[in-house]
């Protein structure tokens, strides 16, 4: 993680507290030249705003989608990111490393 | 993640005490472990470990895969003189991600134009400390040289638990300064716990070197297990 995400729990604790659906991705594994740490996370909240990375921006647009049918679903999902799943998600780290992400709702 | 798991998680964090999350990827099923608890985890030795290094990581255990987060506080630098050293040991500890603040109460030393870039309160300690919330995730710097300001500030350091302190001097001058010490109320303990000669014997002359020297001491402090840390003091 980073130290300066402490913002960005605040924020989904707050967007919940307002009676947003919200969700939590948090990178849990990283192999090769990721771009971010395992631990670090994006929050999403069911308007679509989101706060925070995952991967410096490259997978950031799949996450955000994923993570809407999480909020409606209630179900955590793992994601898969990088140069094997390039064609599975349409999306790619251009790094070429591989994250796996952690999506889960908040609430 | 459930709304009190955050809600306890944020309450933690805006306490500056350490949490691990530990998560099973495969339900989803959660729990917080504060540092204080660790001790009586079953998770404790994996737990220990991550926390030490301030790393978040995948451990297998009871046929579960588990993720432990781990969410620990910037660590600070607080650095009592505004002396050459501290001009290479400020930029040096920002660097390596820590917050870094710079007290003297020597205008004249205190200076911006000495220290374009670091929060510099140019103050005694007795007033400057207080609000800057000393506490175990600070390492703590006295390179003055000067018992009316160093002191002081390590009576304060004691009282705070910080994770390191060092203070500069010989082994003589540090001789004179524990008896002091323990004139104004320090145990045996709060003395032993003085790096000093300060940072690790690496040959150091120059300001930066010795900055160097002083940030190894602090990273060792910081990341070796408990052994280690012996043997490399």
């Amino acid at each position: 993680m980073l130290n300066r995400d402490e913002d960005i729990l605040k924020a989904a604790e707050d967007w919940q507290k307002a009676g947003h659906g919200v969700a939590l991705a948090t990178v849990v594994e990283t192999w090769g030249s990721a771009p971010r740490p395992a631990g670090s996370s994006l929050v999403i909240n069911d308007d679509g705003t989101f706060l925070g990375s995952v991967s410096g921006g490259c997978v950031e647009g799949a996450v955000v989608t994923e993570a809407l049918d999480v909020i409606a679903s209630g179900k955590p999902k793992m994601l898969e990111f990088g140069v094997a799943d390039e064609t599975a998600w349409n999306v790619g780290l251009s790094c070429g490393g591989t994250i796996r992400v952690f999506v889960e709702k908040v609430g | 993640m459930k709304i009190e798991i955050l809600r306890e998680l944020n309450a933690e964090r805006a306490a500056r005490r350490p949490v691990i999350i530990v998560t099973d990827t495969a339900t989803g099923e959660q729990r917080l472990v504060k540092a204080r608890d660790i001790a009586a985890d079953p998770l404790r030795a994996e737990l220990a470990k991550q926390l030490r290094m301030g790393k978040s990581g995948n451990v297998e255990a009871g046929g579960k895969k588990l993720f432990l987060n781990v969410y620990a506080p910037t660590a600070k630098l607080v650095i009592i003189g505004a002396v050459h050293i501290s001009q290479a040991l400020a930029p040096l500890a920002r660097s390596l991600d820590y917050d870094v603040t710079i007290v003297d109460p020597r205008t004249a030393f205190a200076s911006p134009e000495r220290f374009p870039d670091v929060p510099l309160i140019a103050e005694w300690p007795d007033t400057a400390l207080p609000p800057l919330n000393v506490d175990h995730y600070t390492a703590f710097v006295a390179v003055t040289h000067d018992p009316k300001i160093d002191d002081p500030a390590l009576l304060h350091a004691f009282a705070r638990d910080c994770f390191y302190i060092g203070a500069l001097g010989s082994r003589k001058t540090h001789a004179k300064r524990a008896e002091r010490l323990r004139a104004q109320g320090a145990s045996e303990a709060d003395i032993a716990r003085i790096h000093a000669p300060i940072g690790l014997d690496i040959g150091a002359v120059s300001p930066s070197e010795i900055a160097v020297s002083i940030m190894a001491e602090i990273t060792a402090q910081l990341r070796l297990p408990p052994k280690e840390k012996e043997q490399a003091a």
